[in-house]
This record gives structure tokens, sequence and C-alpha cells, in this order.
């Protein structure tokens, strides 16, 4: 026992390294000839819909059609979100993957550094349908700036502010257009005795908090690394940015502080949806979610999140959403990039909108989402014009991590009755900084 | 009378097979290690291998750039080590931090489940109607999966929705501030509850065990010298179940000290500091960061740190043992 105890401490990490020989899967075939005749793909999907099972039915008559019409048969795996990111890793550690993946677009730069994942040269790029195809911040998630991208967008998603129709009304309020709106807006909704408050915020989820750490610095005109991938997390934009989300919470009181405890973005849309808050920043497919909690869909609007009065830029989202990636290492080249080009065509992309609540990678492509049109027309344009990709550098992963969990212990030190001023701010991502500068 | 019965036919059975064994004198020295080899072979693979692995890795620059093809990571020599001692920096000083969160957090639940087992233990000693079905009630949390148990903790320790709250403000009316638990200040208080929780059915499994094998005789004896039951715990019960004793509290270190489920399913990703375990942060370091041979460095340290408490442990109890 006390050996079996030793060797759990010492190998944490060697743990991956022999998990990976069990998690391969057979991604082998029979023969992998040229001809596509009997070819079996490997494909690993991403969590989208309302549960793993719901996944597979919605993307089984899909699967089946692209056989049907190319003989190739693709053999598909679900993965719930929490799984992802390991399941990748292992697969990159061992090479035993799958052909194409979904990957979390904010992932792309990280895992293209791994060198594990097949370029999207002007070959390949030419077979899945040529880039002109998707919108272009879609793709330019897609790998580091100036270097082929290793994943192209199938899903797109951006945050919106969610609002109550029935509570601004009752309030005489309308929908808010810049920062200081919303929070004026947010403090009449508020009534900590009513239980009832302004705003919903994911305060304990470090991805989220990222987002948004990574959003209000945009709007001040701060960026997250330099021009050489450093880090420059300490940037005044950067640090009055955070305060200024964190604040909410703090200096605006529109937050209950219970929210330091959710730690994903579920409990702050159920919040919205049972009606014991008036406004909820989330992305688009929160729609699903509302609806299932009881909320019809002319009871609340969408904006986008609003910027502070006379910013220097009009960021309101990142550019969310799922990539495709093939495996650099895959035995079926063509076969993968011909599933790439029909999962990204015009046809595949409005019969999954819908199920799936995402937003058209491509141009000129009409949202499914939702049968509201305004809600619809907004998502869209934010996502078109007004969204902006996380850091395009492989040391994201790190940036998300490190400075999503700063903020999440910013919030459990307001939520528990601390100050937290600029200073503090500052120290939090400094300590991220480092860790980071010290990680690659 | 028994052991004579019992000991005489196996002692000619065996005669003949040793003589058998005799005619193929190689065989015979080779028979016990053949017999050991497939036990050594799965050793070597379940625990050597893996941590053998794990020493190397601590000694390249395995992130994400060489995670692909691993075994080609350049050498990094000690430099993984000496980021991860460096308290002057981010990581050394997490770590340290986490490594006192760590001592504080195995001391204090090793304490607590000790105290409550021993005294569960005693308490269900004599016999009495019911006993057995108290017993089996104390292993509950023991027996029940580590994930489900901890997670009906996670639950309950909401501050808005939990039980927790909901007994001390709206049941006892303790305060009107609903505490948070899982969040600041309180946090490592929950963790060791829970910990406790989980760990002490093991303590008092072991120790009533070991209770069983004093004979009541002895007790018997000091009450008609008149030793009262504090006197006959300290001068009977202790000393007899000093072997138990040893190994129950080396064993509970070392699994508070390597605790991973706990914090994992307690705190999610709204973990705080005061419950960011060392187990816990190497895989933090590991995973969310893509950077193994930092982490591999860590749970070296790690393993350095609890082989020297053990050996220090083993050293000086059985220095005690001999001199008693």
């Amino acid at each position: 026992m006390r050996l079996r105890s030793f060797v759990a401490a010492a190998a944490v990490t060697a743990l991956g390294l022999s998990l990976a020989a069990c998690g391969g899967s057979d991604s082998g075939d029979s023969s992998g000839g040229g001809s596509g005749g009997d070819q079996t793909l490997t494909y690993w999907a991403s969590n989208q819909g309302t549960s793993l099972d719901n996944d597979k039915e919605v993307l089984t008559p899909v699967l089946q059609k692209f056989t049907a019409d190319t003989g190739i048969k693709v053999n598909l795996e679900v993965i719930g979100w929490n799984d992802l990111q390991t399941r990748i890793q292992t697969a990159t550690t061992s090479g035993q993957g799958p052909d194409v993946l979904n990957i979390g677009n904010t992932w792309a730069a990280s895992l293209q550094a791994t060198g594990a994942f097949l370029p999207f040269d002007n070959d390949a790029m030419t077979a899945i349908g040529g880039k002109d195809k998707f919108v272009p911040t879609a793709l330019a998630t897609g790998g580091k700036e100036g270097e082929d991208p290793t994943s192209v967008p199938l899903y797109g998603l951006a945050y919106g502010l969610y609002y109550n129709k029935a509570m601004f009304a009752a309030a005489g309020l309308q929908p808010p257009k810049t920062w200081e709106e919303m929070v004026t807006a947010a403090q009449k909704l508020t009534d900590p005795a009513k239980k009832t408050w302004g705003m919903a915020l994911a305060a304990g989820s470090y991805t989220e908090n990222v987002h948004f750490a990574f959003i209000n610095g945009a709007q001040n005109g701060a960026d997250w690394f330099d021009k050489d991938g450093k880090p420059t997390f300490t940037s005044d934009g950067n640090v009055q940015g955070v305060l200024r989300y964190l604040d909410l919470m703090q200096k605006d009181k529109v937050a209950n502080p219970s929210n330091a405890q959710y730690d994903n973005g579920t409990k702050s849309v159920n919040d919205f949806a049972t009606k014991k808050v008036a406004m909820v920043i989330n992305q688009n497919n929160a729609d699903s979610s509302i609806v299932a909690n009881g909320m019809k869909a002319g009871e609340y609007g969408v904006v986008p999140f609003p910027a502070p009065q006379g910013s220097p830029n009009q960021t309101a989202s990142h550019v969310a959403g799922i990539n495709l990636s093939v495996f650099k290492n895959t035995k079926h080249k063509d076969a993968a990039l011909k599933f790439v080009k029909y999962m990204t065509d015009a046809t595949t992309q409005t019969t999954l909108g819908k199920p799936f609540s995402s937003l058209p990678v491509l141009k000129d492509a009409k949202p499914v989402f939702t049968t509201d049109a305004a809600e619809a027309a907004t998502f869209q344009d934010v996502y078109n014009t007004k969204s902006k990709p996380l850091p395009l550098v492989p040391a994201e992963d790190q940036f998300e991590s490190t400075v999503g969990k700063a903020m999440n212990g910013l919030f459990a030190k307001i939520a528990t009755g601390g100050k937290v001023s600029a200073d503090d701010v500052k120290a939090a991502l400094q300590t991220a900084q480092d860790q980071v500068a010290a990680g690659s | 009378m028994a052991v004579v019965t019992d000991e005489a036919p196996a002692a000619t059975a065996t005669k003949p097979s040793r003589r058998g064994l005799d005619r193929r004198p190689g065989l015979s020295r080779k028979l016990p290690y053949l017999l050991l080899a497939p036990a050594v072979v799965l050793e070597l693979l379940i625990h050597i291998v893996p941590m053998l692995v794990g020493i190397w890795m601590s000694f390249v620059k395995l992130t994400k750039f060489f995670i692909a093809n691993w075994s080609a990571a350049p050498w990094a020599g000690f430099n993984n080590y000496r980021v991860a001692v460096d308290f002057h920096n981010a990581v050394g000083e997490g770590l340290l931090k986490s490594f006192g969160v760590t001592v504080a957090f195995s001391l204090i639940t090793l304490a607590i489940s000790w105290i409550l087992g021993m005294a569960a233990a005693v308490a269900l000693q004599p016999p009495f109607k019911g006993r057995s079905a108290v017993r089996t009630l104390f292993l509950v949390p023991y027996a029940l999966p580590a994930y489900a148990g901890i997670l009906t903790w996670n639950f309950m320790l909401q501050r808005d929705t939990g039980a927790v709250n909901h007994i001390l403000v709206e049941n006892l009316g303790l305060t009107s501030d609903r505490p948070f638990w899982l969040i600041g200040g309180n946090a490592l208080a929950s963790l060791i509850t829970v910990a406790v929780w989980k760990l002490w059915p093991f303590a008092f499994l072991t120790l009533m065990a070991g209770l069983q094998s004093i004979p009541r005789d002895v007790y018997e004896a000091a009450a008609v010298d008149g030793a009262g039951s504090i006197r006959q715990w300290r001068n009977i019960t202790l000393p007899a179940l000093r072997p138990v004793n040893l190994v129950l509290v080396l064993v509970l270190f070392l699994w508070t000290f390597s605790d991973f489920n706990t914090p994992y399913v307690l705190f999610g990703n709204a973990q705080p500091p005061a419950g960011d375990l060392i187990t816990f942060h190497i895989y933090n370091a590991s995973f969310l960061t893509w950077n193994f041979g930092s982490g591999a460095a860590m749970s070296v340290l790690l393993l350095i740190f609890l082989m020297i408490v053990t050996g220090a442990y083993l050293i000086v109890t059985g220095r005690r043992s001999r001199r008693a």
C-alpha cells in the first residue's frame, strides 16, 4: 500500500503516458487504399447538444449521408468537455488519436504548437473548399498568425447580453448600449431583500472569467501578449478591464456574491431563465437552456455586451466556437479532408446549426438557431464584426488557466467580504504572468 | 493438542516431494524465482516503469512543444527542479504555499480521524444490543464511492442552496449572513471535514480489529486491582495497540498527504487557495499548462519528501520499540 501511495504521488504525470497506451482508439481499418472504397475514419465530436446521446442522435444521420455520398465510413465518438482536453493530450502523446476531431477554438494555437496536427496549407485548404468560404474572423482562430492553420471553424459562438423584457419594461428601462447604462439598469433591477439581482455572473468559472478579462481588456485597447508572444498581463488596460468586471459584484453590487461559486455558465443562465436575475452575459447556445427552463423565446432580448462610453474599441465577444482538426499521422488524409469539407459545407452547417445552437462559420450563411430574427441578427453581427480571437499564441492555454484562476480568487475575496483594489488585480495578474513565463 | 495433529501430516507430506526435487537440483533452486517471476514482472510494469518514466520526465523539457514526440524532448538537467524550489518565483512560491496547506491538512485530518476512530472503537468494544448495526453504520463512508460521497458534501456546503447553511441559518438561527464554505477562509475547514468523514472509518476498523486481539482477562485483572477505564486505556489498550498504531498513523499520513479526489471533487473549478493540496497543484501544473516536465519534478520532490518522512518515522518508532 505504501509503495502504491508513493507511485501514485510520483507518477501523476507519468499516468498520462500510461493512459495513452489504453486511450488510443483503433483508427486503423483494413486497407487504407487510395480509392476510398472501404475506408473508415474515426471522428471525435465534442458535446454540443443537450447530452452525449443527443449528439449521437443528431450526428448519426449526417454521417450516414456522408458515407452514402463517398463510401467512407465514420466511426463516431462524442466526448464531454471535461474529458476532451485530456483525451487530446493523451492522443497527442501516444500518436494514437482519431483521424478528425473537434477542438475548442481557443486551444488552436496551443495545439498547433505540439506539431501533431495537419496544417491546412494551400492544397489542403483547396481540398476542403477554399478559405474564402469562411467568415474571416472565424478562420483566424485556426492557429498562429502567419502560419498555416491546423484547424478550421465548424460551429460559431459569440457572447451577447441577454435581458428580461418584462423586467426592463416594468422598470421603464431601455436595453443598454453602454457599460454605464448596463450598470445603471442592473442597479435598478437589484433588490437583495427580494433575492433579485441585476445580473448573474459565472464568477467561479475560470474559462468564463478569462473570456471577460479578455473582452474588457480589449475594450480598453489592451493586448494580453506582445508581438513576440510574451505576456503583457499587467498593462493598465488589462488591470482596469478586469477591475471593471469584478466591480459588478464589488462596487456596483449588482450580482449575488454567491455567484463566486458558480463554476460553470449553466448556473448563471438558469438564474436568468428562472427570472431571478434580469440580465446574463452568455454565448448564443444558452438559448436551448433558457427555453428548457421555461422562458419563452419572446420574453428575452439580446444586445451586444456593451463597452464603456467613449471606449476606443467595441469588442463585444471573443470569437468563440468549435474547430475541426485532422491528426497529422492519419492514414486517411484524403478521406479526412473530404470529411472536413463535408462538415463545413453550407448544407451540413444548416442541418447542425439548429440542434447545436451555433452560428454559421460561412460567409453569407443565415443563422438558424433561433426563430427570433432580431436575436439572430445581433449575434451574427457580434460574431462577424465585433469579435476578436483570443490570443493566437502557443501560451494561450496558460493564459486561460492562470488569468482565469486568478479572477476566481479575486471574486472569492470580494464575495467573502474582502476588498480588491487595482493594485490587488495587478499583483494577481503579475503572478499569473510569472507562471506563464516560468512554464514556457 | 491441535498443534501436534496439524503438523504431523504436513511433515510427512513434504518428505516425498522434497526427495523428488532433490533429483533435479537445478529446478529446486530456480523454482522459487520462477514462482515469483510473474509478480516481479507485474510489479515492474505497474509500479516501477511509470515511476522511472516520471523521474526521466522530470529531467526533460516536456512542454506542449514536445509532447507529440516526447521521447525526443530536450534535456533540461535540473532546471525543472530549480524552478520548483525557487521560492521567489511564481511557480516555486505556489508550490511552497500548496505544501504548507497540505502539511496542515494532513496533520489535522490525521489527528481527528485517529481520535474519532479510537473513541468509536473503544466505545463499541463492550457487547450491547445492536452493536453490529452501529459498527456497520460507521463504515458506510468508507464503503461509499468517494466521488458520490464528496459530491454530496459539495451540494450540502453550497452557500445558498446547501443543507449546512439551511440548518445553521433557517433552523438554528445562528447567523443571519450565510457563510461560504467552499471558498475563502472556511475552505480548509470544509476540506478537512470531508476528508475526516471519508477517512476515520478506516482508523475505526483497524483499531477495532486491534482491540479484539487484547485478551479480556487483562482488563478484568486491572479492574480488580482498581484501575479505572482511562487508566486501563492508557496502560493496557494503548501499549497493546502500538504495532497497529504505528502502521495506521503512517498509512493515514501518506493517504492524506497524497489525497487528490477530495479537493478535485469538492471544489471543482472554483478551487480556493486554501484547498490547493499538493497533488492537485501538481495536476494543475502538468495538465492545465501542459508542462509535464515541471509537474514530474514536483512529483519527484514530493516522493523524496514522503520517503524521508517515512524513513525517519520508521527509524524513530523502531528505536523506541527496541527500547521498550
